[in-house]
């Protein structure tokens, strides 16, 4: 569904464009989840951006993005706007400040059903209810009415999947979505993203430095290192059999513990996903 | 999201603003101050002197820039104008200034002063320069220092509201802690640490108000209640341009774009120097 | 909420009875009084005892100092000499032209500087940053007055299509509209360019927080993510600005009230100084610190309105 073509991203630089994202070429098929690893700097999240067409302004590319065969990069804006949202939704990394907080959660939902699709507001509003219910925050009628302010860390990023999922969209991208929060609030959120994405059948593009989190709940890996694709195959065999040197690094670079768990968690994950 | 502020960052610090404000506004506020001590030594005119018969001249028919409703040479006028505005505003911002500073510093330093200081400051806000000036020119009539006390005191809360909050941030630094256990006193770190650190606040502050200052002393000027005649102001070139506003329109010219180019001088001036000089702005910019 | 209302009001009393006491004590080492300012310099001193008895000024300052914050209470301020109309009346039909005149002064400001700063802020470094940058820089620097001056000269007596002066009065709305537009424009000119500069400061450092990409990634335009997440979170500084400007607003109107003849507050004041009418001078000033301060009151209030972090602050 999603095709990325040696997709390379530069940026204009004091000494000349320096390269964030360098010939970079992936697919994630329906119902399929990818999962991105590599350090922070290594042009994931551009990389992301990219496929949601948000680069900033400066930003120069080549090669193409094709969703379902039109290339991202070369729609207008206007034809972006109405993909955004509908088609591909987006999960980003810190829910501080990922909502806007002047407005209510109920209003920051209806917003994007509003924007793509032609109901009225109180529509909207039961609408943004049902997803509040389905993301599993507590007391959504009362939530509904809540600023960003009032909730926790956790209830915020729910208020962040449920927006990014409003429209049902075809493909999730989640950037670092459990990163900034508590180590308890991690699981149930990573539970509550697998089980929508199963149940809607979506794609997923999960983008984590956290190979726990990779491991768990994707069935295909990109490692990416410095902008460049260092290796790409299934999530067991990537983290399991890993033949680049980077990717041993990224492994070795874990504590033991951790290490072990993958090895289940790798194991659990592929068996569940086929 | 670490690499994408970077980048962005990174544009944005390529064009310095600064730079350009800082080259500009220099060069106009060194005219300024050049003309005005010029006018002390030279002028193409008597500034003062009338001559009726060649009354409401335009521009280069008679002298640079023209002669007013008494026959007086506008440009000369301009150029002792200059020195009268700058001197108003030295000594009213002067007065803010150090008044001012030394209410903020104070207030860092004693919670027991903050609330009264601020409180008082409140008030002073409250009071435009023109009011205060109206009041006393009830007390003390027109003149210098009607003008200098009535803009100098509006001045005090403004320069009280920068310095308290720049000598807080001073004060919760680590060397301070360090400076308390070396046995000093608050008045003694004040001297030693927390002035100097503020001071190029205060120098940005000063040359921005001077700005406000010679804007308002314009005002004042204007309503007749800055310098008596016949010292020139531009203020005062304003207000009686009005009677001649279709005859002479000069008049009403040439003394508003001298005000404006001293104000922007001064704003650009204080733009540039607070780009390099005050904290805060270098890491917005 | 509720509490933090209350202590700020107690603030603004304390501000507001420290601004009297600072008034009347001014007033009370102004040399002569309004007795011998209304009898001159014939009167013998049994007939100026006698107006002074009558008009209460013999009593301790203290006594006439309370009498007349009740007086400002109530709205009787004595009487002036100059017009020989109590004073209170005297203010509230000044009052009718100096607040529409701010008021729409400020209306005029924040209808220039939020289009021209947002629309600076949408591409900075853009041909429409360039031109708000410089009309910013270039309107803080010219004084309101001489706006106002070739205003006049300019679009009333070169155009002809404003008066260049002068006030009919309210009963003739149209034209009192028409009267009090330049002068405003005047007014507004100045702050318009203070509100631009932050308006677009403060709209841009918005439009790089995260929720503005959020919204763009739920699809919506850039002038979408802009007029509806970006200005309300960009609105604080600006309300601050504005609550700033109104002592500058009030110093203003005194002057363009005079470039334009228009029978306010400010020429009032300006009258009463040559007259030099101490009552009148004393309230007139008085009324203006207390607009100043119930500004910055309202100023307090819009902040909770603007931004919900704030409503719960007790």
């Amino acid at each position: 569904m999603l095709a990325i073509r040696n997709l390379s991203i530069a940026f204009p630089g004091p000494a000349g464009p320096a390269r964030v994202v360098d010939d970079v070429s992936v697919a994630v098929g329906r119902g399929e989840s990818l999962g991105i690893v590599g350090e922070s700097g290594s042009g994931k999240s551009m990389l992301s951006l990219a496929t949601i067409g948000l680069l900033p302004g400066s930003a120069r590319t080549s090669g193409e993005i094709l969703l379902d065969g039109k290339d991202i990069l070369r729609l207008r804006e206007r034809e972006l706007c109405s993909l955004r949202g509908r088609r591909i939704g987006m999960i980003f990394q810190e829910p501080m400040t990922a909502l806007n907080p002047a407005m209510t959660a109920g209003q920051q939902i209806a917003e994007g059903i509003r924007l793509h699709r032609t109901v009225g507001r109180s529509e909207a509003r039961a609408e943004a209810l049902r997803l509040l219910d389905r993301v599993r925050i507590p007391d959504p009628a009362r939530r509904i009415d809540s600023y960003p302010h009032e909730m926790s860390g956790g209830q915020r990023q729910r208020v962040g999947i449920a927006i990014a999922l409003a429209l049902k969209p075809d493909l999730l991208i989640a950037d670092e979505p459990t990163t900034a929060l508590d180590v308890t609030v991690q699981k149930e959120i990573l539970d509550i993203l697998d089980e929508l994405v199963a149940d809607l059948g979506l794609s997923l593009i999960l983008i984590s430095h956290d190979l726990g989190v990779i491991a768990r709940s994707t069935d295909r890996t990109l490692v990416m290192c410095r902008g460049r694709a260092v290796e790409e195959g299934p999530t067991e065999t990537v983290l399991r059999h890993p033949s680049a040197q980077y990717t041993r690094d990224l492994i070795a670079a874990l504590p033991r513990r951790a290490r072990a768990g993958l090895g289940d968690e790798a194991r659990h994950a592929a068996g569940g996903a086929r | 999201m670490t690499a994408l502020a970077k980048v962005s960052g990174a544009s944005f610090r390529l064009r310095r603003p600064g730079r350009a404000a800082l080259l500009v506004g220099g060069i106009l506020t060194a005219v300024l101050v050049g003309v005005a001590l010029l006018s002390l030594v030279w002028t193409p005119e008597d500034p003062a002197r009338m001559r009726i018969l060649q009354k409401l001249k335009g521009p280069l028919v008679s002298g640079l820039l023209g002669t007013d409703h008494l026959g007086r040479d506008v440009a000369s006028m301009l150029m002792r104008g200059a020195f009268n505005s700058l001197t108003t505003a030295f000594a009213a911002v002067g007065l803010g200034a150090v008044l001012g500073t030394l209410a903020g510093v104070a207030a860092a330093a004693r919670a027991g002063f903050d609330a009264v200081l601020m409180r008082i400051c409140d008030a002073l806000f409250a009071l435009p320069p023109i009011l205060s000036a109206i009041m006393l020119g009830a007390l003390l009539g027109p003149g210098a220092l009607t003008a200098i006390v009535a803009i100098g005191v509006f001045m005090i809360p403004v320069f009280a509201r920068v310095t308290r909050g720049a000598a807080m941030q001073i004060w919760a630094r680590d060397y301070i802690m360090a400076a308390r256990m070396a046995g000093k006193g608050t008045a003694r770190i004040t001297l030693e640490h927390v002035l100097p650190n503020i001071a190029g606040q205060v120098i940005v502050q000063v040359t921005i108000q001077l700005a406000m200052a010679i804007l308002t002393e314009a005002g004042l000027s204007f309503l007749g209640l800055g310098l008596p005649p016949p010292a020139p102001t531009w203020g005062r070139m304003l207000a009686e341009s009005q009677t001649y506003m279709l005859q002479a329109p000069h008049l009403a010219l040439a003394p508003g774009l001298a005000i404006a180019a001293a104000v922007l001088g001064l704003n650009l001036l204080g733009d540039g120097l607070a780009a390099r000089l005050d904290p805060r702005r270098r890491q917005a910019s | 909420m509720l509490r933090h209302l209350l202590r700020r009001a107690a603030g603004f009393a304390v501000t507001f009875l420290l601004i009297s006491v600072l008034v009347f004590c001014m007033m009370e080492i102004v040399p002569g009084d309004p007795a011998s300012a209304m009898l001159g310099t014939s009167a013998t001193p049994e007939t100026l005892a006698a107006l002074r008895a009558q008009m209460g000024l013999d009593a301790p300052a203290a006594i006439r100092y309370l009498r007349w914050l009740g007086g400002l209470a109530t709205g009787d301020m004595g009487v002036s000499f100059t017009y020989g109309v109590p004073v209170g009346g005297l203010i509230r039909e000044r009052l009718a032209v100096t607040l529409p005149l701010t008021g729409l002064a400020v209306l005029l400001a924040v209808g220039i500087a939020l289009p021209l700063g947002v629309t600076a802020a949408a591409r900075p470094g853009g041909v429409a940053d360039g031109a708000a940058t410089l009309y910013a820089q270039a309107g803080i620097a010219v004084p309101n007055f001489w706006i106002g001056l070739l205003l006049i000269m300019v679009v009333a007596l070169g155009l002809g299509w404003l008066p260049a002066g002068g006030f009919p009065g309210w009963d003739q709305p149209a034209a009192a509209l028409r009267a009090l537009l330049l002068p405003a424009l005047a007014l507004a000119i100045p702050q318009s360019a203070v509100l631009t500069r932050v308006t677009r400061a403060s709209v841009v450092e918005v439009m790089n927080e995260d929720f503005v990409r959020t919204a763009r990634a739920k699809g919506a335009s850039v002038s979408r993510a802009l007029w509806r997440h970006a200005v309300p979170n960009a609105l604080v500084p600006v309300i601050t600005m504005l609550g700033l400007q109104i002592s500058f607003l009030i110093g203003g109107a005194v002057l363009v009230e005079n470039v334009f003849t228009l029978p306010g507050m400010g020429r009032l004041a300006w009258q009463a100084l040559a007259q030099r009418d101490l009552i009148v001078i004393q309230n007139v000033v008085m009324v203006f610190a207390t607009i100043v301060i119930v500004v910055n009151l309202g100023v307090d209030l819009l902040y909770t309105v603007v931004d919900p972090r704030l409503r719960r602050r007790a």
